[in-house]
Parts: structure tokens; sequence; C-alpha cells
């Protein structure tokens, strides 16, 4: 059996739609990724001991098991606590937390390492502890780790296609589904890939431009 | 009440890391507009005295009043919280590295608090912004990012932050240490058009001339301890204590 | 918890982590070897050699590594690459983890280059001396950490060849997920199996870490 190009314009639609759910998928995860790793980095610095602890031993966890082993926890495991969400919500929910326990861990590195004067600077004009937080640590260790955290999310785009497995059909899945009608695995498989491909520098340059408007506030 | 109280006033202020005793019962008080300056050599204690006042670094025992305010109340936690903020925002300071916040513009920097705090407009924050950066001459580089400013300029500004909250006591933690020489008078012409307009300070410096010009009364301090206090001109010209004595002499030979 | 559940099923959970382990082991040593040649080429002298190596590295980390694998698996023997599903897990993981390990060999590399082998021309070597006795061996220093964390990554990667029905630690889990629905039972014993494997790692790059330091 050769190869046959001639296969995919047929499923253009298909694809087509498979791009905008991996994207929408990639940027809800991202968004809350992003969100939930501030909040995982102050609960995990600042949050009472109680609070800390459970934290930092679910943060230990999820990185040191596999993403796809997550996916079917949170997949499985909320539908059998009674919690029956749509695949694409425990999607996002699961590489958005994922890839937040990745951010915190660089926003906490980086909340450590900004000058101490910062804090006592906000406090004496009277800001409380959690406005001087929130106003002026986040915000600078955000900057600064901004770079990791953009390559976070562009892992996090290729990462995008594990959601298939529990049935969001992006465009891992809508390739899978062109196979199963033509039985043609290596076109589109190529032609994801190709496409993943496009996506991915599309996000490099948008987040490479970003880093460019950030770089005077430092 | 008519009851005159000082409008600064700090009783039996002592401070311990442990067993080191960084200051032993100190007592002083500073009147509406008075310049006070606070000498010493490095360790007597001069930035822990000044760092209590807002309660930054907090005191072991004494108190700290402020216009017949206790500043270091004792409270439970979360009114202490809302009380100290409530006290810091009439006290302003002056650090010696600046601590302007690097992700915010100049107009930010100035404007962030009140805003947060005092729940002022956009607009008159501007014209805030714009009033207070006028006044230390940084009304131009007023978009600009603390990164693009030369320390006098940082320092110029980090000044305008802390007059946009309308402060009644300024304290100034050896506000030109960090400088470079010729980056020193344009802060010092700052420090004293506000002593010209009355405002009361407490300058902790190193910077003896300064102290002699602008202050109306000098604060000599060592080993956690005030040791000599008075007029600028008896306090340098004619120091009773020997330590003074000692200290002046070895610092303005070091000047020269 | 359902620990009688736990203890009846943990064994073939022991079971499928030797074969997480394999693939671990395999797919890093071919991860290695690609990640070697690849840095060769990124640093060769041709133009030509240099976009292949770039092409390698771009392709690889552009684009998911499920794709990757499934593109290899499903999509191989239309182009007459016929593999069994654990051959070509460890040659799809290889290839991935290799691209990414390119990157950071020749980061080690290019950061040791500037000063030192520069310094080493002057005393008269030439460039392959120089890179062999100066460069090199310190650059095999700097990357022991970074190629750490790229095998980290790659150990919980193993887990994607239960997409093409390896029976891995994850394959495993799924699967009594899927027939004792206790998902979170499951979770724990593959999470711990999974935990150890990296754990253990870990200790072994930051043992071999220090000892190259000392050096």
């Amino acid at each position: 059996m050769g190869l046959d190009f001639s296969v995919i314009p047929p499923f253009y639609g298909t694809l087509a739609l498979g791009v905008l759910w991996t994207i929408a998928i990639t940027a809800a995860s991202a968004v809350l990724s992003f969100f939930g790793g501030i909040l995982l980095a102050v609960v995990a610095l600042y949050g009472p001991l109680l609070v800390r602890l459970p934290f930092r031993f679910v943060a230990w966890l999820f990185m040191g098991t596999p993403l796809l082993l997550q996916l079917f926890l949170i997949y499985f495991g909320l539908a059998q606590i009674g919690v029956d969400l749509p695949a694409f919500v425990a999607g996002v929910i699961g590489l958005g937390f994922h890839y937040a326990v990745y951010n915190s861990e660089l926003i906490q590195t980086a909340m450590v390492a900004v000058d101490k004067g910062q804090m006592e600077a906000a406090r004496t004009l009277g800001l409380s502890r959690r406005q001087a937080l929130m106003r002026v640590v986040v915000p600078q260790a955000v900057r600064d780790v901004l770079p990791p955290i953009g390559n976070n999310m562009i892992a996090l785009l290729k990462d995008s296609a594990l959601v298939s497995v529990i049935g969001v059909s992006e465009l891992t899945l809508s390739a899978q589904l062109a196979i199963g009608r033509t039985y043609r695995p290596f076109e589109f498989y190529a032609a994801a890939a190709v496409l993943y491909y496009v996506i991915n520098l599309g996000m490099e340059a948008v987040l490479r431009g970003f880093e460019k408007r950030n770089r005077l506030s430092r | 009440m008519t009851q005159t109280h000082p409008f600064v006033e700090i009783r039996h202020a002592q401070k311990s890391y442990g067993k080191l005793e960084v200051l032993k019962d100190i007592s002083l008080t500073v009147e509406r507009g008075q310049i006070v300056a606070i000498i010493g050599p490095s360790g007597s204690g001069k930035s822990t005295l000044l760092r209590a006042i807002n309660d930054l670094d907090p005191l072991t025992a004494g108190e700290v009043w402020l216009d017949g305010l206790q500043v270091n109340k004792s409270l439970p936690h979360r009114q202490y919280e809302k009380h100290i903020n409530e006290m810091r925002q009439q006290i302003g300071m002056v650090f010696q590295h600046f601590n302007l916040f690097p992700h915010l513009t100049v107009r930010e920097n100035v404007t962030m608090a009140p805003k947060l705090l005092k729940k002022i407009t956009d607009k008159e924050a501007d014209t805030l912004a714009e009033e207070q950066l006028d006044h230390v001459g940084m009304l131009e580089r007023i978009d600009y990012y603390p990164s693009q400013l030369s320390g006098g300029q940082k320092q110029r500004v980090a000044i305008a932050r802390a007059l946009a909250m309308k402060p009644k006591l300024m304290l100034f933690d050896e506000a030109t240490s960090a400088l470079d020489p010729e980056l020193v008078e344009e802060v010092n012409l700052v420090m004293k058009k506000l002593a010209e307009e009355h405002m009361t300070m407490i300058i902790v410096t190193h910077e003896m001339d300064f102290a002699a010009s602008v202050c109306d009364r000098v604060i000599f301090m060592d080993k956690g301890l005030v040791v000599e206090e008075g007029p600028p001109e008896l306090v340098f010209k004619n120091p009773t204590q020997e330590r003074t004595q000692a200290f002046l002499r070895k610092h303005l030979e070091g000047a020269k | 918890m359902d620990v009688e559940l736990i203890l009846k099923v943990y064994p073939y959970f022991l079971k499928a982590a030797v074969i997480t382990v394999e693939l671990s082991v395999l797919t890093t040593i071919l991860g290695l070897i690609c990640g070697a040649l690849g840095t060769t080429a990124r640093l060769s002298r041709f133009a030509i050699v240099r976009f292949l190596g770039a092409a390698y590295v771009s392709l690889f980390r552009g684009t998911p590594a499920l794709i990757q694998l499934f593109l290899l698996y499903f999509g191989g023997p239309q182009i007459g690459i016929q593999l069994d599903a654990f051959s070509a897990g460890v040659i799809g993981l290889g290839l991935n983890i290799g691209a990414y390990m390119t990157e950071t060999m020749r980061g080690a590399i290019i950061s040791v280059d500037e000063g030192q082998g520069e310094a080493a021309r002057t005393l008269g070597l030439s460039r392959a001396q120089s890179f062999r006795k100066v460069v090199l061996p310190q650059a095999m220093r700097l990357m022991i950490r970074p190629l750490g964390v790229n095998i980290n990554a790659q150990i919980k990667g193993t887990a994607l060849v239960s997409a093409i029905s390896v029976v891995e630690l994850t394959y495993t889990a799924q699967r009594y997920i899927g027939s004792t629905y206790k998902p979170f039972e499951m979770f724990f014993l593959a999470g711990i199996l999974y935990l150890a494997i990296i754990t253990i790692t870990g200790k072994g790059v930051a043992y071999l870490d220090r000892r190259a330091r000392l050096q």
C-alpha cells in the first residue's frame, strides 16, 4: 500500500475543526495553568501549614507521574465521585492543572528571588501583605519566568494530543476519525503533524512577541 | 481634648535578636516640622530604630507614637494588620536601595498605593503623579521604567512615591549612601526643599555636612544607645561625649 | 481506599513496571545516541548536514510525540516499516527524546566552547583536538544534570505507548480502571511505581553529577 495524499482533501473540514479544538483546549489549559500556577505558588509559599503540606504532596505526585495517567484519573475519577464532566472540560482541567504545577515551581523560585526590599517598600506605603504579594512580588516573579512559562505552554500544545484518548475531538482524534474511514494512517497522521507544526510555529512567534514587549520593565 | 503630646514619641524602645541587643532603652521625641538626623557608626542601631518607627522591624519592647496614636499597638493579628497599614500610610519611607517597583513605570510607581488605598480615580491619580514628580523634578520621566533611570533619579521618584500618600512623617534610611558621589546632590536638594516646606523628617545619614546644614537636631547613637543629642552646631562643634568626639574625628578624616 | 483490591492487583502492576523500566532504559540509550548524532550534525562544518540536524530537532520538537508514535506504528507499514508495538515505542520515543537531548548537548558544548575552545586553539591545538581534549570533557560534565531532566520527562513519556497497546504501567492502570471502576486506587498504585522509578533515576543522575563535579 503506497502513499496517496489525495485522500486528505475530502477531510479538510474535519481536520480544520480539529485544529480549532486543539487551539481552544490549548488556550483554555494555558490560561488555567498560568493563573493556577500563580495561585499554587502563593499558597505553597504563604499558605497555612495545613494547606501547604498537602499542596506540596500533590505537586510532587503530579510532577512524578505521566500526564496521561493523570488524565485518566481526572476523567474517570471525577465520574466516579459523581462529577460527570464533558471530555473537553476534563481535558482542560487535566492539562491545566498538570502545567499549573510546573509553572508554580518556576514562579515559586522566582518569588523567593524577588528582592526583600520590594515587599518592604510596598508595606511601608500601607499595602497589606496580600496586596503587596499580588501587586508587587507576584508580577515581578511572573515577569522573570515568562520565557520558561512560554516553553511550558508550547509543551502543553503538544501534550494536548493526549486528550484524544479521553475522547476530546481535537486534531489527533480528528485524524483518527479520518483514518477510520479511509484506512490511511500515514497520510492523516502526517497531515496532523504538519498542522501541529504550524500551530507550534505560530505560538512561538506570539510568545516571543510577548517577551520582547516585557523587556523594558526589569 | 486639647492635651498636647509630642508629634513623634519613642518610649523605652528595646530590640534584640536572641542575645544580641540592638536597641537598649531608647526614648526620644520629635516635634511637628522638625528635622532630625540620626548619626552613628554602622551597627549602632540607627537603621533599626528608624525601621521600628513604622514597625518594619518590630520592637521587642517599647512604644512608638505618632500624632497621638500608638503605631505598634498590641492588637489581635487581623486588627493589627489593618491598624498598621493605616499608620504606615501616614509614614513615608525612603530606602538606601530605592526599592522602586521595576515592573511599573514611574507614574505607576507613584500612583499604585494611592489608587489602591485611597480609591482615587485614574484622573486624580494622574494629576497626583504629575504634581509629585514635578516636585522632585522628574516629570519628564513619568512614563519611563526604573531601569531607564540613574540612581539619583530613582531616589527622587522613590521620594515622590512616598509623598504621594501625603504622609505626616518621612523617614530616610541612608537615602544617598548607595549613590555615586555626583548624584548625591540632586537628592539632597529635594530633601532640602522638603525641609523648607516643614515636612517632619527623621534622617539616618552618613553625611555630616548635610545633617549640619538641614537638620534642627542631631542624635548620635552608638551600641544601641543615644549617646548625645542636640542642635547640629553643638553636637558637631562641641561634642561633650568622648565617643561622639572619636566618631566625628574618624568620620571627618575619612571624608577628606 | 480499597486495600484488598490493591493487594490483589499489585503483581500485575509490578510486572508492568518492569516493562516501563525496560522501555525507559532502551529509549534513553537510543535517545542519547540520537542526541549525539544530532549534536554532531548541528555542529558540522557542512551546511547541508547542519540543516538536516536542525530539521530533525525542529520537526521532532515541533510536533506531539503521540503523533510521531502513531505515524511510525500505524503509518509505518504503508512505507514498508513493520514494527511490533514495543519496538515502535522504543524507536518513536527514542527519536523524540533524542531531539530534546540534541539541544541539551549542543547547549552544553557551545557554552564551554565559547571561552575554552578559543583558549585551546590559541595554544595551537587543531579544532578537532581542542574539541576532543578540552571542550567535550567539560561539556560532558555540564550536560549530566539537564540530560537528567530529559530522562525524567522521558520516563513519564513512556506512558504514551499505552496508546499503541504496550502493556506498561499506564496501560495496566487504564485497563484496571476500566474493569474495577476504582480510578484512585489504580492511580495510586501506578503513581507510586512511577515515582519510585523516577526517584531512583534522579538519585543516580545526582550521583553521576556529583562525581563529575569532583573531578
